[in-house]
């Protein structure tokens, strides 16, 4: 796969909601975007900013008002076929997926996807037990019926669904909304592992600043159905202005550096994660410029 | 794709129509749905009709939700037309092919019928499309009152059907957004033989009644929080007043009726 053309780009992407009707509603307006191979994008914006609605038309769950959706420069709607087939290379997981666990063990629903896509028999099985090791799930917890689960656990498992399809994009909505701490953080490493392994693409929607700083090499700003933003997490951290005004926030690292540098201290204005801020203090400490 | 449903779809306003008394508006539905019974002839259908057609003008209501409503009912009427227009002999032969024969009276009755049919839905619709179902229930646990004294749960059943419709739109996003995730998944509903079909509902219907036995077992607890026990004693936010345009409502309803039964005596 060559990794300087897009696996997925949209063009132009407008969706009415109800189109016709007194409740017509523009979700998102003339949105062109990219996504290569091995990238880690995070999207960002406020609530009813079309964050959902974008990504429910990389995979053909929405059908856009006009506008196109490519894989691998090819039109998803171009056939029936072609459209289904892109749902296993697309894998979205909603927001709060374990509310979608159905089958009596987890195993068979972790090889619900799979098995859509006509996998059986051992490469099946391998599937799915190479989906449950990338979110931690343990063997003896695949044969447990799901429902008997910690909520953390659950969100593992309908998160490993959609990984045994062994996608080339994986899309998440808000992954880590309702988990405690360390369930946020091994998610979001078992989030990595998979895109390193599989030198996937991963999008990932997110209301954390902290979160999205941390994790994404690209940020994707949306507003009002448009893209506001889309640079470096240290460039969008930069106009903490303007996320302001969209009803965002910067990382709280990034809001003491900025009290600091108003404060008249000489720190750098592109923190937006705490290691990066410690190690330009050590840097200045030591004497060095920055 | 469910979100569309239009049955029974409550169109907020501000008209007459809406301002009534939910009560009123209830019981002048029965008043139009027995008059439409009674009505026989051209005459007093023109006359219910004329009474439907004021009322959705009053009311605001599109004519494109009045139709939209009718179609999930077309087959219905479309074959309550035809066998009517087949199985009524009388009056003189228009058509003698084959074994069909269509008499005069058949087509008469097939045309009222497919009338009568349309204009019972529309009446129906035009009560839910001016009055919000929370006015709907309230209305009816008012109605019922009186069966209180012969010991019939009037409030309880009241709420029952209040949650019950407050939580119809809920349950239909939340298909939605299971469907979604199952497709997302590769999960296919519309190909395949009806029995794949119908097992293709079970990754939907589990964590469908799943969600609704968990939002059920929440509202019970939320409603135990707040110290609900059920209608006795319990005072109402929004107290129902019948108002001035709630008398000329029913006179107008008495006239309609009595328009009609005049017209029947007539033999018209």
């Amino acid at each position: 796969m060559d990794p300087t053309k897009p696996i997925i780009e949209v063009q132009d992407l407008t969706h009415i909601y109800s189109a016709g009707t007194p409740f017509e509603h523009t979700a998102i307006e003339h949105i062109s975007l990219s996504f290569h191979p091995g990238e880690l994008v995070g999207v960002i914006g406020h609530t009813g900013s079309g964050k959902s609605t974008l990504i429910q038309h990389l995979n053909g769950l929405l059908k856009p008002t006009s506008g196109k959706v490519l894989y691998k420069g090819e039109d998803i709607w171009k056939d029936k076929k072609f459209t289904h087939s892109v749902r296993g290379k697309v894998g979205l997981v909603f927001q709060y997926p374990e509310y979608q666990l159905f089958e009596e063990t987890c195993w068979k629903d972790i090889a619900f996807g799979p098995k859509n896509q006509g996998i059986s028999g051992d490469e099946l099985d391998a599937r799915v037990r190479r989906a449950a090791g990338f979110v931690g799930i343990s063997e003896e917890l695949l044969e447990k019926s799901p429902f008997d689960l910690s909520g953390g656990q659950k969100r593992r498992v309908a998160i490993a669904g959609v990984i045994a399809m062994e996608p080339d994009v994986l899309i998440l909505d808000e992954p880590t909304a309702g988990l405690d701490a360390a369930g946020r953080d091994s998610i979001l490493e078992n989030i990595r592992a998979y895109q390193q392994a599989q030198n996937a693409a991963v999008i990932m929607v997110s209301h954390s600043m902290e979160e999205v700083a941390a994790l994404c090499s690209r940020l994707v700003v949306m507003n009002r159905g448009t893209v506001a933003m889309d640079n470096t997490p240290a460039d969008v951290f930069t106009c903490a202005d303007k996320l302001t005004e969209m009803g965002l926030s910067v990382p709280q690292v990034t809001s003491v550096f900025a009290l600091l540098r108003a404060k008249g201290l000489d720190v750098p204005p592109d923190v937006y994660t705490v290691r990066y801020a410690v190690a330009r203090l050590l840097e200045r400490k030591e004497g060095r410029p920055c | 794709m469910l979100k569309d449903i239009t049955l029974g779809q409550f169109f907020p306003g501000k008209t007459v129509v809406h301002r009534l008394d939910p009560r009123t508006k209830l019981l002048l539905l029965i008043v139009y749905i027995v008059a439409l019974f009674l009505a026989k002839s051209y005459f007093s259908y023109g006359l219910v009709l004329a009474f439907l057609i004021a009322v959705t003008l009053l009311g605001k209501i599109p004519w494109k939700a009045m139709t939209r409503g009718l179609k999930p009912m077309l087959i219905f009427i479309i074959f309550t037309a035809l066998l009517n227009l087949f199985y009524t002999k009388g009056g003189t032969l228009l058509v003698d092919w084959w074994i069909f024969e269509i008499w005069s009276d058949g087509v008469r009755t097939a045309f009222f019928m497919v009338l009568r049919i349309m204009m019972l839905i529309c009446g129906t619709f035009l009560l839910t499309y001016t009055t919000s179902p929370i006015a709907l229930t309230d209305a009816l646990e008012r109605l019922l009152n009186p069966l209180k004294k012969i010991h019939v749960p009037v409030h309880e059943l009241a709420m029952m059907m209040s949650i019950a419709l407050r939580f119809i739109p809920t349950l239909i996003e939340e298909t939605d957004k299971i469907i979604s995730a199952q497709k997302a998944r590769g999960a296919d509903f519309e190909t395949g033989s009806i029995i794949r079909r119908a097992k293709a509902l079970i990754p939907i219907l589990v964590p469908l009644f799943v969600s609704a036995f968990r939002r059920a077992d929440e509202l019970a607890t939320a409603m135990e929080c707040r110290c609900y026990h059920g209608g006795e004693g319990r005072t109402r936010l929004k107290v129902l007043r019948y108002a001035r345009i709630d008398l000329f409502a029913f006179f107008v309803g008495a006239l309609l009726l009595a328009g009609v039964i005049v017209l029947r005596r007539f033999g018209l």
